[in-house]
């Protein structure tokens, strides 16, 4: 029913490519990352919270169709719809079934619920394609509340010593999280790529912690023990430098391990990640019960291995999904 | 231990050295004697030897986690530490339990004695009772290297400030075990136990790259020559039959040089020099690499010392008899600093050479041809000179070879270990041979983080193949590879040789195919 092909994943009954990275006539995509929803699609199709990241990312004359979860639609003669896959508000595993077979394409997702976006839900199938991000049994995340809870008190520490806390986190999905987790104790800064994301989401009605905007050609003076979000390309730039007394920790999955917080120079790691981990990913690949499951992006050959070692068919694929959220948008919005 | 892991937490959350010196003084403060004493061991390289084979470790981690071999393996390889990669396999424990760092040590230190059964049952029961990062603690505790981002002088001098004393001093207190039934450990620190005066060393004196003509030198008969060795620079301190060794950032490494040690141990006299330690074998000096693999290890194998000999150059002399020397003019210091040599009379001691010339024109040549004996080019000092603090100008010059460079392309990538682990760092490089690419050189160093983490990010896209640890990649990234020599050889399959490769620079500005043809890198080969 699926084909790997040069442009991306593709339907061939139904004639759709899902997160292609080439132009093509229809695109289902399961989030508005910048490694799965690309430019120069003719047709879009998403959930509809995903709808307003796509337009502010991609222009706002792109060609959209949404629809809601489990809402069953027909695309030439292959039935079609989407779930939530809990990695972002809005992002989606993409159910297709077509002859009575059944494939679930999960996109990018995770198991624990953040608070934020619809949680996960395990979906029954025949084919299942999964990432592979974090796929070493090294990833295993700590619970959403006892990670946030560490977040705090390190903020909490600073904020004792009138010290402001810079985090790091990608723009959409992170960034929001980071704000949901430090909601008790401050209404933090963000940095304007950011803002414009909340914006997006605010207008269409979902509910946002608390926020203000940076300015950081007239920011506030004598800032202390506030904390500011920003995205990663701001990461070691004059701009935050400007910021004075300030520590800065980065929220990531590869923060589980000490070589890569101290690879980063950043003054804490927090391992908050919106891909599953180690359990969450053999987890998801067994409630789908899927007979044949195939491992994009990340550990792929090792997660893939293991699970035909444990008798589950499983095979690699390669895309080009996995890379980093681009970054150079974020500086080229602060220049124009 | 929590109050140890808790520092290693926040010694591990800050990148500021005030912060890490604030949270090492918490650490004191809520510390024991004893705790606080195991502590300065650990981490001043001054620890016990590893009480367990790390392959029985891995072995028992391979089975309480129920991960299949390779998969550990393939983890290992992630995270670059098997301390962590097994604190962090392990499913999470549900009790803890709480000890002193001084009874987890009096522990550690027991298993030599116990049998492997009892061993194992130990460590797996720790491991079970420990949260992730005390049971990485643990598991460091049990090996014997531990990094945690401080080094031994900040360390040294944090202990100093708490106990308002000299770091130097803390450094020399350091050399003797703790005798804590009659000494407390304040007193321990400060140095109660020793004759303190006897280890204090001076600053040392740092060369300048030389900017300017020889002829602007002035005569060059005011000019002493000697070759600039690519060794550890060392001050040693020999007075009233106590020798200590101090490196240049002023730490005390009197373990890593016992030839040294020895050598002056029937010395009456009492003096300070100043000079470089090299490796050095029948044929002369060897190269720094060689060095290398003697450095920052506890103990000095007599295999150790028989492979990689080493030698003192010596070449200047800061006190004699207890009178400080600096200030006299270097002709007079060099005439005591060679009678000196003579009567140590022992071939770890030898005088840096002094090269004989007339004419400034001379050097050059010289200095070319210094890479041949291993040395980094040429040291120009004033005769008149006082031995100057620091890095003062006009009167030290260092005039190093310049490198040679290729431009090759990235073929092979390797992680890297410990805070460079999951980054590809360790590369292997490609020239043309004909229309196919033949290996040339191996390199590690010279890019920057953020270079080192787009060429990751590079190799995991482009991967080719896999074979362990290595990927091939396709032949697209090209670099400057700098060098300090190049010789032919059998060993390689290029036919030659490398000496120090290094990258240079990162030439995105150039294509696979403008790389370096081997039969003109041949060329390169003189003599």
């Amino acid at each position: 029913m699926l084909e790997f092909r040069r442009e991306g994943i593709y339907c061939v009954p139904g004639q759709f490519y899902i997160d292609p990275w080439l132009p093509v006539d229809y695109a289902i995509i399961t989030h508005a990352h910048s490694d799965h929803a690309r430019i120069g699609m003719k047709k879009y199709l998403c959930h509809k919270f995903t709808e307003p990241i796509l337009r502010l990312r991609l222009g706002a004359d792109i060609k959209v169709q949404t629809v809601n979860y489990n809402e069953e639609l027909s695309i030439n003669a292959v039935k079609v719809s989407l779930h939530p896959a809990g990695h972002i508000i809005g992002s989606a595993q993409v159910r297709i079934e077509y002859k009575g077979k059944v494939t679930v394409v999960s996109g990018d997702f995770k198991i624990q619920d953040d608070g934020l976006s619809t949680p996960f839900e395990p979906i029954k199938c025949h084919d299942f394609i999964t990432e592979s991000t974090f796929g070493l049994p090294i990833y295993n995340w700590l619970e959403v509340n006892q990670i946030n809870q560490n977040l705090v008190e390190w903020v909490l520490n600073n904020k004792e010593k009138g010290i402001n806390s810079i985090i790091i986190g990608y723009a959409l999905g992170k960034a929001q999280r980071i704000m949901n987790a430090v909601k008790d104790i401050s209404v933090p800064y963000v940095h304007y790529a950011i803002s414009k994301i909340n914006n997006s989401f605010l207008e269409i009605g979902i509910q946002l912690p608390a926020y203000q905007t940076i300015d950081f050609q007239n920011k506030p003076k004598d800032m202390q023990g506030e904390v500011i979000i920003v995205p990663p390309s701001l990461f070691g730039s004059t701009m935050l430098k400007g910021i004075p007394r300030s520590f800065t920790a980065i929220c990531s999955g590869w923060m589980q391990v000490r070589g890569a917080r101290r690879w980063r120079s950043a003054d804490a790691g927090f391992a908050i990640s919106d891909h599953a981990d180690w359990t969450g990913l053999l987890k998801a690949v067994k409630e789908s019960n899927a007979e044949r499951v195939y491992v994009t992006h990340g550990f792929k050959s090792e997660l893939s291995r293991y699970l035909n070692e444990i008798g589950i068919e499983s095979h690699e694929i390669t895309t080009q999904f996995g890379v980093e959220e681009e970054i150079d948008e974020v500086i080229n919005e602060e220049k124009s | 231990m929590r109050v140890l892991a808790d520092l290693i937490n926040a010694l591990d959350s800050t990148n500021k050295t005030s912060s890490k010196i604030k949270a090492i003084e918490t650490f004191l403060s809520e510390s024991t004697e004893l705790d606080k004493y195991w502590f300065l061991r650990l981490f001043t390289g001054k620890r016990p030897k590893r009480s367990v084979k790390t392959n029985l470790l891995r072995q028992w981690a391979t089975q309480i986690s129920q991960v299949p071999e390779w998969l550990f393996q393939e983890s290992y390889l992630a995270v670059g530490d098997l301390a962590e990669t097994i604190s962090l396999i392990i499913p999470p424990s549900k009790d803890t339990i709480e000890k002193s760092l001084d009874q987890w040590m009096q522990e550690i230190m027991a298993l030599p004695a116990m049998t492997e059964e009892d061993i194992k049952s130990y460590i797996t029961t720790s491991w079970n009772q420990l949260g992730q990062t005390e049971r990485f603690v643990f598991n460091k505790l049990l090996g014997s290297s531990f990094r945690i981002g401080v080094s031994s002088k900040t360390l040294i001098n944090a202990f100093a400030k708490y106990y308002h004393t000299d770091s130097n001093l803390v450094s020399h207190s350091l050399m003797s075990d703790w005798d804590h039934e009659n000494l407390s450990f304040e007193d321990y620190i400060k140095g109660e136990h020793i004759n303190a005066n006897l280890s204090s060393p001076f600053p040392f004196s740092l060369a300048n790259s030389l900017d300017q003509e020889l002829e602007d030198l002035g005569s060059s008969e005011d000019w002493q020559v000697e070759y600039k060795w690519d060794g550890i620079r060392g001050q040693i301190i020999h007075r009233e039959g106590e020798t200590f060794i101090w490196s240049r950032g002023e730490e005390m490494v009197n373990e890593q040089f016992p030839e040294l040690l020895i050598a002056l141990e029937n010395i009456n006299k009492d003096f300070v020099i100043d000079g470089e330690i090299v490796p050095y074998d029948h044929e002369g000096v060897m190269k720094f690499n060689q060095l290398q693999r003697r450095l920052n290890r506890k103990n000095i194998s007599k295999k150790m010392m028989a492979e990689i000999p080493i030698r003192f150059i010596a070449f200047d002399i800061l006190e004699f008899d207890r009178q400080d020397l600096r200030e006299f003019p270097l002709k007079e210091r060099r005439k005591m600093l060679e009678e000196l040599i003579l009567e140590i009379g022992s071939e770890n001691f030898m005088l840096s050479q002094i090269i004989e010339f007339k004419e400034w024109s001379e050097l050059g040549e010289i200095r070319i041809s210094s890479g041949n004996i291993n040395a980094e080019g040429l040291m120009l000092k004033g005769t008149q000179s006082s031995y100057p603090v620091g890095r003062k100008k006009g009167f030290w010059w260092k005039w190093k070879v310049d490198p040679m460079t290729i431009d090759a392309v990235l073929i092979y990538a390797q992680r890297g270990s410990g805070r460079r682990s999951g980054h590809y760092t360790d590369y292997t490089f490609a020239v043309k041979d004909g229309d196919k690419l033949v290996t040339i050189a191996k390199a590690y160093s010279g890019l920057t983080n953020s270079e080192i983490a787009e060429v990751s990010k590079f190799v995991r896209a482009n991967s080719l193949e896999k074979f362990g640890p290595v990927r091939t990649v396709k032949p697209e990234l090209v670099f400057e590879i700098a060098f300090e020599g190049i010789s032919f050889s059998n060993r390689h399959k290029s036919g030659v040789a490398l000496r120090f490769p290094r990258i240079l620079r990162w030439r995105k500005d150039k294509l696979p195919n403008e790389i370096d043809d081997i039969e003109e890198i041949k060329k390169m080969i003189t003599g």
